[in-house]
This record gives C-alpha cells, structure tokens and sequence, in this order.
C-alpha cells in the first residue's frame, strides 16, 4: 500500500503519509491529529477518516481501538445553509418580519 | 516527567506555552509543563482566531501590536517547521450608532498615539473593504491592515515545540488536583500522575486559573462566559477582512482556508459549559445574514463552544498570590488571550528573570480591582 496515494481524510485530502507522520511525531489523539491537519473538519466531520486514524493510534501505541479517545461529536448532524438557520430563528421570534 | 522541577507551569493554551518557551529561551531549564487534556484543548482551540491591534485601550493595544510583530516571524523565532497561517487581511470595525462611532475616534487616537495603522472610513469604504456588507444602519467604520488570523493551533505547537527543543517537558493528559505549601511559600503541585516538587508555579489554567488558586487560598475575581462560534463550508475569497460589530455584538473572518468563522457575544451566567446549543446556531445566523446577506447560501460545518476568562476591566490579570510566594497567575484575558500571548509571555519572562522591560508587569496586578485604578477597554465582542 502507497502510504501517500492513500486518502483517509477525504473532505481535506489527508493522506495515509501525513498522519502517521503526525503520529511518528508524537501527537496521540485524533482530536490532536484534526487540529494540525484539518483530518476530519470536512463537511462529513470524520465521518471516514475517524475511524481510520483511530486504527492507526491503536496499531501505532498498541492499545484496543476501544482506548483511542473520540474527539467531540458537534452538530449540525449534517450540513445545513446559514439562511435556513436565520429564517427559522425569525420565526421562532414571531414572523419573518419581525 | 521528574520528581521535581524549579517551576511547572499549569495549562498547555497558548499563554502556558509561550511562557514556556520565553522562559526556557532566557536559559530556565527545568520546567515542567503540564495539560490536563491535549495542548490547545481549551480556549486556545476554541477561540475565533482573530488578532487585532485596534483596541481602545492603550495597554491592549500595545501589547497586540508588539504580539503582532512577533506572529509576523513566529516560524522563525521557534523554529517551527510548519506554517502558523498568518493571514494580515485586515479588521473592519463597523460602527451602527454615532456613539460607536464617537468612541472609534477616539480608538484611533489611542491607537495613533502607539503607530497603529488604523484608520476612519465611510459607508461606502466600508463596502469597498467587505463586499456585499450590508450598509443599511451603518454608520462608518475603523480599519487597519495588519489585524487579521493566525491559527491558533499551529502558533501554539510553534511555542510548545520550541520550549521542548530548549528543554522543557510537557506532561498532557496530566491534571492538577492540589498543591503543598511550606513557610507560605509553594513546594509541590498534585496531579494524577502523581506528586512533583517545585520551587514556582506559574497558573495559566485560563477560567480554571481562578479555581487552582483558590486552592493556596488566592481570590482571583475572574469568572468563566460561553462563548459559541461556527464554521461554514470552504469557499472562493470572499471577503478577505475580519468585519465585527461590538453594539451588534458580531464578528467572521473568511479563513485562509476558505471557511468563514464567526460568532456573536452572548449573554450568560458564569459557568464552564462546553456544550454547543441550537439557540446560538440559529440567532447567530440571523445576525450574521442580516450583516452580510450572501452569507445565507453558505453551509454550517460545524459549531463548537469555549470560554473566556472575563475579568472585571477586560484586561488580564497577572499576579502573585498574596496566600502563597511563588504561586503566580496569569488569567482574565477576557476573549483576547491568544492575539496578545506573544508579548504577555515576554513580559513576564522578563519579570521573572529580573530583566527590564517597557511594560511595568504591576498595572495587570489584581490590587486594581481594590484600589480602583482599573483599566478600562471599550472594544469587546
């Protein structure tokens, strides 16, 4: 396997190389990896690559994959437009007119 | 991590950091940092990135400009092999009310006084600056050119990386559960990865700060305010200043990255919540998209919430415990700790080695809230 022709972070094109870069480095958590890299900040929010980079930490520090501790999962659950989330908060306050 | 160190130094944000990079680069060796997550964890990784000269404080605003100064070469001056984004694109400050805008002359002149390139503009140049604002209701605005981003996560690794090569340790995951004291003085700090003996203690825990030195029996009178922000999806360069608004209680900065990050000021009780609410991703929306209206078509990524360490003036406060010798506390940055830790590490560097600096370490000394010499800033979102 191509270390640098495999993508695991697909919203922010982050590359296999690049996180066990960051791993050999000695960052130790995927909250840490998504900082310096962007990995997981994509529109999915780590949907993909979460899991991959949680794979490699376990691999890498020899620990069940049950130990590689979750970044935060943050809403919105999926991406939604900055008029829909105004509009309804118009709403929500009497009227569009209001 | 030893058995003992001359200081450790508690919170691994941008202020504990720089600190320890200042420090170390004066020729203190052996100091210990410790994180009770990961580094940037806190406020450091939550804040709105911005920096910013135009303050309406003479000391904020000289000591954001000298941070500045060091951003513009913070690679270089750690030694760090990675880019901190630096982005000068400017700040537009828009005034909505004759008041502001009275009080933005007045900005100027302070800021004029200390050679900030600052500056009053029309509607009209406002527009010129930020595309598709918005001009209903605006009054005029204030803009300098060297405001702008830096990422806050990569300045920091700058600073932390840059303490580890001058032989600093950093312990993360490692939290601060007591302290022991002898003859008044600090001896040793309790974690959970067990006891270290130290001669000083330097506690930039942030809106934690005030709980650790209230265990040497210090009353440090900051408190903790949510604060939520959120980040569209990437796109083209849109606007490429900062625009904030303090009588709407706005700001957002298109990133270099292409998102655009923005929040409004809140009002809430002090509390340590973390938590992202609805309420902020709707009404900040609404005020976002009344400001610039081509907002409306860009998707929300994601929405996250930190603190700020509000103190009663707005400036940080920067003291020894008067229950404790050696235990100081370097907190209350009030939203703006991370644009102006570069010169705040400086000072106090210096304060701690004895080496002379322009700026006297006294004026940020909690004494101000009870002799009431306070420092006032006007200009906060």
């Amino acid at each position: 396997m191509r270390e640098n022709e495999t993508i695991i972070c697909r919203c922010e094109d982050i590359t296999l190389e690049e996180i066990r870069a960051c791993i050999r480095e000695g960052y130790q958590t995927i909250d840490e990896i998504k900082r310096v890299t962007r990995a997981g900040m994509g529109p999915c929010q780590g949907r993909t690559c979460r899991l991959l980079i949680a794979q490699e930490l376990a691999s890498y520090y020899h620990i069940p994959i049950e130990e590689v501790l979750m970044p935060t999962f943050r809403p919105p659950t999926k991406p939604i437009t900055m008029g829909a989330l105004a509009d309804a908060w118009k709403e929500s306050q009497g009227g569009a007119d209001a | 991590m030893k058995k003992g160190y001359d200081i450790v130094i508690i919170g691994g944000g941008i202020i504990g950091c720089s600190i320890a990079f200042e420090l170390s680069k004066r020729g203190v060796k052996d100091i210990l940092l410790v994180e009770k997550r990961f580094l940037t964890a806190g406020a450091t990784g939550r804040c709105g990135a911005g920096i910013r000269q135009q303050w309406g404080a003479e000391l904020n605003a000289s000591i954001a400009l000298e941070s500045t100064h060091i951003l513009e070469h913070l690679e270089e001056y750690t030694g760090y092999d990675k880019s901190i984004e630096l982005h000068q694109g400017g700040y537009l400050l828009v005034a909505y009310t004759e008041k502001e805008w009275n009080q933005f002359q007045k900005n100027l002149e302070v800021q004029h006084k200390l050679g900030i390139e600052s500056y009053g503009l029309t509607p009209q140049e406002c527009l010129e600056k930020a595309p598709y604002l918005n001009l209903d209701g605006v009054y005029g605005g204030t803009f300098c050119q060297k405001d702008g981003h830096a990422n806050p996560f990569h300045s920091t690794q700058a600073y932390a990386k840059g303490a580890m090569r001058q032989g600093v340790d950093i312990e993360t995951f490692c939290e601060v559960t007591g302290f022991r004291t002898q003859g008044g003085a600090i001896c040793g700090v309790e974690t959970t990865k067990g006891y270290v003996e130290t001669k000083m203690v330097i506690n930039c825990a942030n809106t934690y700060a005030p709980e650790l030195a209230a265990m040497v029996g210090d009353e440090i009178p900051v408190y903790s305010e949510r604060h939520q922000a959120l980040v569209t999806e990437p796109v083209a360069p849109l606007i490429d200043c900062m625009v904030m608004s303090f009588s709407r209680s706005y700001y957002v900065q298109q990133t270099p990255h292409g998102s655009f990050v923005m929040g409004i000021g809140p009002k809430e009780e002090p509390s340590h919540n973390f938590h992202s609410s609805w309420q902020f991703l709707e009404q900040n929306c609404a005020i976002m998209c009344e400001a610039l209206p081509i907002l409306r078509k860009l998707n929300v990524i994601r929405q996250w919430a930190g603190q700020y360490d509000m103190s009663p003036d707005r400036h940080p406060v920067i003291d020894e415990a008067e229950t404790c010798k050696n235990f100081y506390s370097v907190c209350g940055f009030s939203g703006h700790g991370f644009m102006v830790a570069p010169r705040i590490a400086i000072l106090m560097a210096n304060f701690l080695t004895g080496q002379k600096d322009s700026i006297d370490i006294h004026k940020f000394s909690k004494t101000r809230f009870k002799t009431g010499d306070i420092l006032i800033e006007p200009s906060v979102v």
